[in-house]
């Protein structure tokens, strides 16, 4: 199934090492917090100690009057009048009449060093009113919740809702009545999972620049160098074409590196402190309190089955805060939830929250793995209660070419049947388990995603090419994207070089976010190189005198397309680039569209848990990642983002967790504490690609990054019921609540 | 706030800084001596990103005062290669694609060196251990940890 | 904030004594630098002890017990075969603070005067009898090392009072200890329980015995009860069914977010069970 056994391409489906690689790997390539600038400051920030609380007042004339302090900016230094999204985005970046949350921005300031800056932050003296704040979502929607907005909610929430519920959604099809009578077992059960954090390992870091005359830089560490752009401009009230963004290598992201924090105090700090440029560097414990978590879920899923395992009814009801702000994934997790099934009668309702906690970001599939630790969890122990296979299950009610999906849109081409094959058949289900061992399996989808995309590729004067793409590399871009090109041009793959360039070089780019990078920006540098082909082929006809449509590009030259068109040796490259500029200037290619044709990914993983009965500690004995890629351009990224979400849901799974306490402070603001996987937690993750090509992209791609977060969650829950005979429906499944359970189940 | 005069070896190098007491020897190697391969994670000894050795000894730059390197040998990841020629666990992260963003690589890269000193045939545990305090949150670890166990292969068979 | 970097103890406590505002003294670091770093303790004076002649040995006392300096970092502690092979138990919770990194930097000393309660390398310490030298103004003294933490956080040591050395008893023989925790994570984790165990035997009957456990009351706690199971025993399920109740009478814990109070009293039994068993093996010469 690997895709080098396919010799169908020269170069897409091989392993060659990352343009990257060598700077990565000795300390040259530049980060976030990696770059200095003439003259500048460091940047520090005052955040709220409290959940909820007033700002009465912000004395900030001792921070001031500090030696080597050059500006303090407080919401009193931004414009007003933002709306919508964008009053959300300024208010989280600093706070206006009120800290929303623990760690909320309320004061910043630029010094000479980071230590005065540190300095003149603990000198500033703010004066607040506390109040009464809630942090759970069961919480938060309770009609006498202490409200953190007044007229947040949007048109979609009917009367007489909960003051926190600020979006509603309820959509579906079929007859529940009827589905659920036609089943032998109807199941419900109620889950909750934990906020959790992407966990990159680089905290956020900035270098701004903005004099008085509006015109400003950035170096900052993002996925999304426009948005960045976007974002400070519209909470600055900037000419966004005056602000240029230049994106550092990024430290993973995951998501949370998708939208704005202290990029725009940066700016602010400059512009107040005369224009001199400000770094902002994020501690650990910054980051955890106050970037972007994701969500926390609170789910009830009902679920109809027959007794040969045919699924018939499924309702999904999902609570989500998502912070202090609009934008749980709720929606998301409701489309994701079961979207591997066909089944006739779904019913899916979810409620956005507010909550008194940071503004969560998308973090790796937002909302799919709450979706699927619930429905999984249930279909699983609803497949033990009436003693059928899981996979037979799963592959019984799949999901295929033509089916409309449960939440609405048809399928095209996709991969689940052949997933769920390939894992049926893997040898790890052979496995004998021992005491106290357990497996599970689990499904997940992410749709992927699209999204502006702007490329511009040039052949040099050697016949090598370079291509601008506005896509951070955060996990072997860069490689993938030059084996498409390399391939379309019928060139070496070391005769391209692929640069994520600033703002100012090509028109709008999404993020790398939704898996788009391979898919979006790859499609987009395929066509751009498709574009400098056809240019190089009309070069050529012009030398040659024949017409343009008599020529074809081969093995990187142009030939003419038969014996008709003439008899003239191919013209490579290399010789066309030579002497380009006499034969009409420079050549390249562009494409810029938000490219259709996305493929969604499914995967399956199948884990084997051993659950020590006297302490609760589940340790992963042996992990499985199937998942269709659609064509893998480069198969060790893609193995390596099959085992980074898998990983990553490990934890989510086990022990990661936002632990708010009593006075709604976060209690675990440091990784000793918000304990993500170390290597010695985790046996080697298994991975197999599917291949099912895309059909809507050049090469097959679909998007690979996302989907391995999902099913970790509820593979674990399953493999722990199979080892304890427990069904754990609260994440994370600490020894703490696993010991908890056994000990309950036992009396 | 006096700063403190520092003299110290950094690669085979003698370097001098003035520190502030405050700061650490990752601040240090950073702001005071450019050597900015060397990241900062989380500030509390949790992440590993700044990992170089003291004295031939691996440690957390982030906990250890600037002003205490005074007359010791510290290697960074800068360090690392020979001139143009890579450490052999430096080419077989790249060739195993044992690194994603890229961030926490050099202080893996430190810390398996490190190990590779002292054990230079570890098993699979005893890598996952000894890295234990490394975290990487984009690979899952399964391929750093082939990648240790490649290059330390390589290196006994070359050794 | 002023830092001194004094070449005798005796200077050293009369840097603290004299010193305004707040003091820290350094050793290894590894708690003082991350609390400097969160804001949560800035010093005004920091007296870094690693410079004094002798901070950096382990040597044999004339007695055949150990003398650690004070800055013996985990990392030379587990390299030293003489004293694992003597008291593995001190060696092992030690070995368990923190990554290798912080092993490169962390001493028995730092991790006792942080005056946690969940501090790994104590419950071994104390198990072991171990004793604490002190320079203090009015001279020299020893105490044991359970006298030491006074609550989380906090400990018994006088302004002007410094740790000059840690003293461990001579091993003896036919004797062994453990220490185990429990943590979520393999590593990387503060203890939710643990449990450290020295015994000595005469054939197959315990003779004597200590037990501590740490992270389950506001300080390590030793637990004479637990040991007065052991002694006389030959481990059997009586004596460890006494034992873990014991330990688990004698555990006070808190609710947190690292553990349940529940939990953290069951675990504790747990380990000190499993805790026990090795330490038995040691003590009659099976390989561990």
């Amino acid at each position: 199934m690997p895709k080098d056994d396919i010799k169908e391409f020269r170069l897409v489906g091989t392993r060659p090492n990352r343009p990257d690689g060598l700077d990565k790997v000795t300390g040259r390539a530049r980060y976030g917090a990696d770059i200095t600038a003439p003259g500048m400051l460091w940047g520090a920030v005052l955040r709220s100690p409290h959940a909820h609380a007033k700002i009465l007042k912000i004395d900030t004339s001792k921070a001031e009057a500090l030696s080597g302090v050059k500006a303090v900016v407080t919401r009193a230094d931004f414009p007003t009048g933002l709306t919508g999204e964008e009053w959300n985005l300024q208010e989280n970046t600093m706070a206006g009449e009120k800290a929303l949350y623990d760690g909320h921005a309320i004061a910043a300031v630029a010094a000479t060093s980071s230590l005065i800056a540190q300095e003149a932050v603990r000198l500033i003296k703010v004066d607040y009113e506390v109040l009464p704040h809630v942090t759970d979502v069961d919480d938060a929607i309770k009609p006498d919740a202490p409200v953190i907005r007044e007229g947040a909610a949007d048109a979609s929430v009917p009367e007489g809702m909960p003051p926190n519920v600020v979006k509603y959604f309820e959509f579906g099809r079929g007859d529940m009545e009827a589905g659920f009578k036609d089943a032998d077992l109807v199941m419900e059960r109620s889950f909750k999972t934990e906020a959790t954090h992407q966990g990159y390992i680089e905290p956020h870091a900035c270098l701004g620049q903005l004099g008085a005359d509006g015109k400003g830089e950035m170096w900052v560490c993002t996925q999304g160098q426009w948005f960045i752009r976007q974002m400070c401009s519209a909470v600055l009230g900037l000419n966004a074409a005056q602000l240029r963004v230049t994106p550092s290598e990024i430290g993973g992201g995951f998501g949370g590196k998708t939208t704005i924090f202290m990029e725009p105090l940066s700016l602010a700090l400059s512009q107040k402190a005369g224009g001199r440029p400000v770094k902002i560097v994020m501690s650990r414990s910054e980051v955890l309190r106050a970037t972007g978590p994701t969500a926390s879920a609170s789910m009830d899923v009902k679920i109809g089955m027959t007794k040969d395992g045919k699924l018939t009814a499924a309702r999904a009801e999902f609570r989500m805060q998502g912070g202090a702000f609009p934008g749980a994934p709720v929606d998301m997790a409701l489309y994701c939830s079961l979207a591997p099934y066909k089944i006739e009668n779904v019913e899916h309702i979810g409620y956005d929250v507010l909550a008194n906690r940071p503004k969560c970001a998308a973090y790796r599939a937002p909302g799919s793995p709450m979706g699927a630790f619930a429905v999984e969890s249930l279909i699983d122990e609803m497949c033990r209660k009436l003693d059928l296979d899981p996979m037979e299950v799963r592959l019984k009610n799949a999901v295929r070419e033509g089916d409309q999906a449960s939440y609405g849109p048809t399928f095209g081409s996709i991969g689940l049947v052949e997933v769920l094959e390939a894992t049926a058949k893997h040898p790890n289900l052979a496995v004998p388990l021992g005491p106290n061992q357990g497996r599970g399996v689990a499904s997940g989808y992410w749709f992927n995603h699209n999204g502006e995309t702007s490329v511009s590729m040039a052949i040099s004067e050697d016949g090598t090419a370079q291509v601008s793409v506005g896509t951070p590399d955060i996990g072997g871009s860069r490689a993938s994207i030059a084996l498409m090109v390399a391939e379309t041009l019928g060139i070496a793959y070391e005769d391209v070089r692929v640069n994520v360039v600033e703002t100012g070089a090509l028109g709008v780019n999404e993020p790398t976010h939704g898996s788009r990078a391979t898919f979006a920006t790859g499609k987009a540098a395929t066509i751009a190189a498709r574009a400098a082909i056809k240019e190089m082929c009309r070069r050529a006809a012009n030398e040659w005198g024949i017409d343009e449509d008599a020529v074809e590009w081969v093995e990187g030259a142009a030939q003419p397309a038969g014996p008709n068109a003439g008899n003239y040796p191919p013209m490579s490259i290399k010789d066309i680039a030579k002497n380009m500029g006499a034969t009409g200037g420079p050549i390249s290619g562009h494409h810029e569209s938000v490219p259709d044709g996305v493929g969604a990914s499914f995967g399956c993983h199948v884990v084997d848990v051993e659950v020590d009965p006297e302490t609760g500690l589940t340790k992963i004995l042996r992990y499985l990642v199937v998942q269709d890629a659609g064509r893998a351009i480069h198969p060790s990224y893609v193995e390596g983002q099959y085992q980074g979400g898998a990983v990553q849901g490990i934890g989510w799974a086990l022990n990661e967790e936002y632990v708010y306490g009593k006075d709604g402070r976060l209690q675990n603001p440091i990784f000793l504490d918000y304990r993500m996987p170390v290597a010695s937690d985790l046996p080697m993750i298994d991975t197999m690609i599917v291949e099912v090509p895309n059909p809507g992209h050049p090469f097959g791609v679909r998007g690979v990054g996302e989907t391995g977060i999902t099913p970790p969650l509820p593979a674990i829950a399953n493999a722990i019921q199979g080892a304890t005979g427990l069904r754990m429906s609260h994440l994370p499944m600490t020894p703490t609540k696993v010991l908890a359970a056994l000990k309950a189940s036992q009396e | 706030m006096s700063k403190i005069h520092v003299t110290t070896v950094v690669n085979g190098d003698e370097v001098e800084f003035l520190a502030d007491p405050r700061e650490t020897l990752l601040d240090c190697l950073r702001d005071h001596l450019g050597l900015t391969g060397s990241k900062e994670g989380c500030g509390t000894g949790d992440c590993g990103a700044c990992s170089v050795t003291v004295d031939g000894v691996l440690i957390s730059s982030c906990l250890m005062l600037g002003v205490e390197a005074q007359g010791k040998r510290i290697e960074t990841i800068e360090g690392m290669a020979n001139g143009e020629e890579l450490h052999p666990l430096q080419r077989k992260f790249v060739e195993h694609a044992a690194l994603q963003c890229g961030f926490c690589t050099p202080g893996i890269l430190v810390a398996a060196k490190a190990l590779l000193e002292k054990n230079p045939d570890p098993t699979e545990t005893e890598v996952r251990y000894w890295l234990a305090g490394n975290l990487c949150r984009c690979t899952g670890y399964d391929k750093i940890i082939r990648a240790v166990m490649d290059a330390a292969s390589e290196m006994r068979g070359a050794a | 904030m002023d830092f001194h970097t004094p070449s005798s103890f005796e200077d050293a406590s009369k840097l603290a004594a004299e010193a305004t505002g707040l003091t820290r003294f350094l050793a290894g670091g590894t708690d003082v630098l991350v609390q400097m770093r969160s804001g949560t303790v800035l010093p005004d004076t920091l007296i870094d002890l690693k410079l004094i002649p002798g901070t950096q040995g382990i040597t044999r006392t004339p007695d055949g017990g150990w003398r650690i300096g004070i800055a013996v970092s985990g990392a030379r502690l587990g390299d030293h075969a003489e004293l694992i092979a003597d008291w593995p138990g001190v060696v092992e919770g030690m070995e368990l603070v923190g990554s290798t990194q912080v092993q490169g930097r962390a001493t028995l000393v730092g991790n006792l005067c942080n005056g946690s309660p969940a501090a790994d390398s104590v419950p071994g310490l104390v198990a072991a009898q171990a004793s604490v030298e002190i320079t203090g103004l009015t001279g020299v003294r020893t105490v044991p090392v359970e006298d030491i933490p006074a609550g989380p956080g906090k400990t018994t040591l006088q302004p002007g009072d410094v740790i000059s050395g840690i003293l461990i008893p001579p091993r003896g023989e036919h004797a062994g200890d453990a220490y185990q925790r429990f943590t979520p994570r393999t590593e990387m984790d503060i203890a939710v329980a643990g449990c450290a165990i020295s015994l000595r035997v005469d054939g197959d009957t315990i003779s004597e015995a200590r037990v501590a456990v740490g992270a389950v009351a506001p300080t390590v706690r030793l637990v004479p009860d637990a040991a007065a199971a052991l002694i006389g025993s030959t481990l059997d399920d009586a004596a460890i069914d006494a034992l873990v109740a014991a330990v688990r009478a004698a555990c006070n814990p808190i609710d947190d977010k690292r553990g349940t109070a529940e939990f953290r009293t069951e675990v504790a039994g747990v380990l000190a069970k499993r805790v026990a068993k090795i330490a038995y093996g040691r003590a009659k010469g099976e390989a561990q």
